[in-house]
């Protein structure tokens, strides 16, 4: 056996299994020459497209629900008449037929992008849709999640959002990426799925098709042709390990009795009977934005309240915090956010896209008051991308005033958290956003893997705007959360306590473990580790010393 | 040519579920019908990419046009759909 493969853990678990690989997408030939029949391109073309319309609906009667509807429509855009006309039309004209099939796809794809950005998964799903037929017509293996017929390690450069719509997370046991990073898409779904992940890792896509590999998703290894014993010993220890954190149950302490509460984020309420049922005191950020995105005009008060009753019901005696509409950056909405900005993360979004439509934020916090009403849970509702003591006070009112009991703001921009007494003054709680909180604190674009060094939660400013944050909460007896990716990290957990954090958010599968690594140390020894990270130079080196100082 | 004038009854417009509704009818039919926006040309009824493309928003009028034997049936059909809510149907 070679020597492992390494990358970063994004997602825990250990898991074993043969690989597939996502093949990448096909590129057309600049120098496709048409064979001077007309005749035969023109049956070579709608021959491949009815070859993936075939495919698409065969793969729609096995796939559950919601990705069943998402292929059968995809299904319908292979068969469209129009498209097949101009796909005959082109090779009429004297294309090749994978030229007239490009040229055909690429009519449509400007038309629907012009439409406006509501309309990017209707994109996404042609972009698939044309590769592959242009896969089909190459003949090379066809492009998107592979589908081996049985249980498998899936290896890619990266995923994206259309990828994952249908995979099956019964099938694959592992997630492997060349590419992306801690924040990266496909973390953050492998974390949702349960499903164990490695991101980053070099080497991943030269692993030949159908080869074993052991996948560590919380060391970040990945081993090649492991021999069965090793396997075998990889998973009872990942068994042993799991069934001594089932036995720890209920709400997040210390070793010494100090109450750190853990709580699950959901951002639907697609997963909410998993998420609900999870070993959690609530939810610590409830993100709204599905219910807005892939629709050209925003959901009505009704609509909204009826879903987050369900959300609330499911969560009944539960604390649950609703993070109001966080529009614009990575999550354009045509109804709310500005196009064209030049850089949209530093743009009009989150709260300040009530400075232009404060009718849609009045009319959520409306639902959210209706259904909190009529529920039992406890609901507490706070606003992203806050950066003023003003716009804290404004929304904290804003809140209060719709009869809610709690208003709170996400701390994401520097400029709120190294103000954070001020911040803190005006509102009820405060809520670390540790992505967005990294990216701002080191300039650095949270989707940039080749970045991941500086969007390393670990990062000592990140760390010490944390507890800048977390001591204004302690001065004025105001909870601080921390809801990022970085809270499902046990090691940094324990960081983050001894910080002054109050409560954790995170995946549902990631609560055993955190559970565990607190349970297994005292406030004083959390303390301890926080100024180790607080000492060390770099993200890496915080890492490495807090895991030497708990070992020791 | 026979047409029809009708405002889209669906929030959504003719998009995602709606548009696929609207599409699976139209194909049904034995007559080719077209859909148009107010002054915009009309695009084949059963292209789901075309009547995704012309981004008919609810609310907004729409003109189904269709010729031949059955022209009227089809478009009484195809009118009464698109004035429905169809995203709200179960």
């Amino acid at each position: 056996m070679a020597e492992p493969l390494s990358g970063i853990g994004v997602s825990p678990g250990v898991a074993a299994g043969p690989v597939a690989q996502m093949a990448p997408p096909p590129v057309v030939p600049t120098d496709a020459t048409p064979s001077g029949d007309p005749e035969a391109e023109n049956q070579a073309a709608m021959d491949a497209m009815r070859a993936v319309a075939h495919g698409l609906e065969e793969r729609a009667s096995r796939a559950p629900g919601e990705a069943a509807s998402v292929l059968a429509a995809q299904a319908m855009m292979a068969e469209d008449p129009t498209l097949a006309s101009k796909v005959t039309e082109g090779v009429q004209a004297g294309k090749a037929a994978i030229t007239a099939v490009a040229d055909a796809f690429q009519d449509f794809r400007a038309m629907l992008a012009a439409a406006g950005p509501y309309m990017a998964e209707r994109v996404a799903d042609l972009d698939d849709l044309r590769n592959r037929t242009i896969a089909t017509l190459l003949g090379v293996p066809m492009p998107g999640v592979p589908d081996p017929g049985h249980p498998f390690v899936l290896v890619a450069l990266d995923l994206a959002p259309a990828d994952t719509a249908t995979l099956d997370a019964d099938r694959v046991r592992a997630i492997i990426t060349e590419e992306g990073g801690p924040t990266s898409h496909t973390a953050i779904l492998a974390k949702s799925l349960g499903i164990p992940a490695v991101v980053t890792c070099h080497g991943a896509t030269a692993i030949p098709e159908g080869e074993t590999v052991l996948v560590d998703g919380t060391e970040g290894t990945v081993a090649v042709a492991p021999d069965e014993a090793t396997v075998q010993e990889a998973l009872d220890a990942e068994e042993a390990k799991l069934a001594a954190l089932r036995s720890l149950s209920g709400p997040g302490r210390t070793s010494d009795g100090h109450a750190v509460q853990l709580l699950v984020n959901i951002a639907g309420d697609k997963d909410l009977a998993q998420a609900s049922a999870a070993d959690s005191e609530g939810v610590g950020l409830f993100r709204t934005e599905f219910l807005f995105l892939d629709r050209p005009n925003a959901p009505t008060g009704e609509e909204q309240q009826a879903v987050y009753k369900r959300v609330f019901d499911a969560f009944a005696g539960r604390k649950v915090v609703v993070r109001t509409l966080d529009a614009g950056a990575d999550k354009p909405l045509e109804f709310v956010t500005v196009p064209d900005e030049p850089n949209p993360a530093l743009g009009v979004r989150g709260l300040r896209t009530s400075r232009r439509h404060p009718e849609l934020l009045e009319e959520q916090l409306t639902a959210i008051a209706g259904a909190a009403a009529a529920s039992d849970a406890q609901v507490w509702v706070m606003a992203p991308m806050v950066s003023t003591k003003a716009e804290a006070a404004t929304f904290a009112e804003q809140v209060r005033g719709h009869g809610l009991s709690s208003g709170g703001v996400m701390i994401e921009v520097p400029a709120a958290a190294i103000r954070a007494r001020h911040v803190a003054a005006a509102c009820d709680f405060m809520s670390i956003g540790t992505n967005d909180l990294s990216q701002y604190t080191y300039a650095a674009d949270r989707m940039a893997g080749e970045l991941a060094d500086l969007l390393d939660a670990w990062q000592p400013a990140l760390l010490d705007l944390v507890r800048v944050t977390a001591e204004a909460g302690k001065a004025l007896g105001k909870p601080v959360g921390v809801c990022g990716e970085a809270a499902s990290d046990p090691l940094l957990a324990l960081v983050f306590v001894g910080l002054g954090i109050t409560s954790l958010s995170m995946a549902p599968v990631s609560i055993p473990p955190v559970r565990a690594s607190v349970a297994a140390h005292t406030l004083a020894e959390c303390r301890g580790l926080a100024n180790v990270a607080l000492d060390a130079e770099d993200g890496r080196a915080a890492r490495a010393a807090v895991r030497d100082a708990t070992r020791s | 040519m026979p047409e029809r004038r009708v405002v889209i009854g669906s929030k959504v417009g003719l998009h995602a579920r709606p548009a696929a509704m609207f599409v699976q009818a139209a194909a049904k039919q034995p007559v080719k019908v077209t859909i148009a926006k107010a002054g915009g040309d009309p695009v084949d009824a059963r292209s789901i990419l075309s009547v995704l493309a012309l981004d008919a928003r609810g609310g907004d009028e729409v003109v189904l046009a269709a010729e031949g034997d059955g022209a009227d049936a089809a478009l009484d059909e195809l009118a009464a759909l698109v004035s429905r809510d169809l995203d709200s149907e179960g």
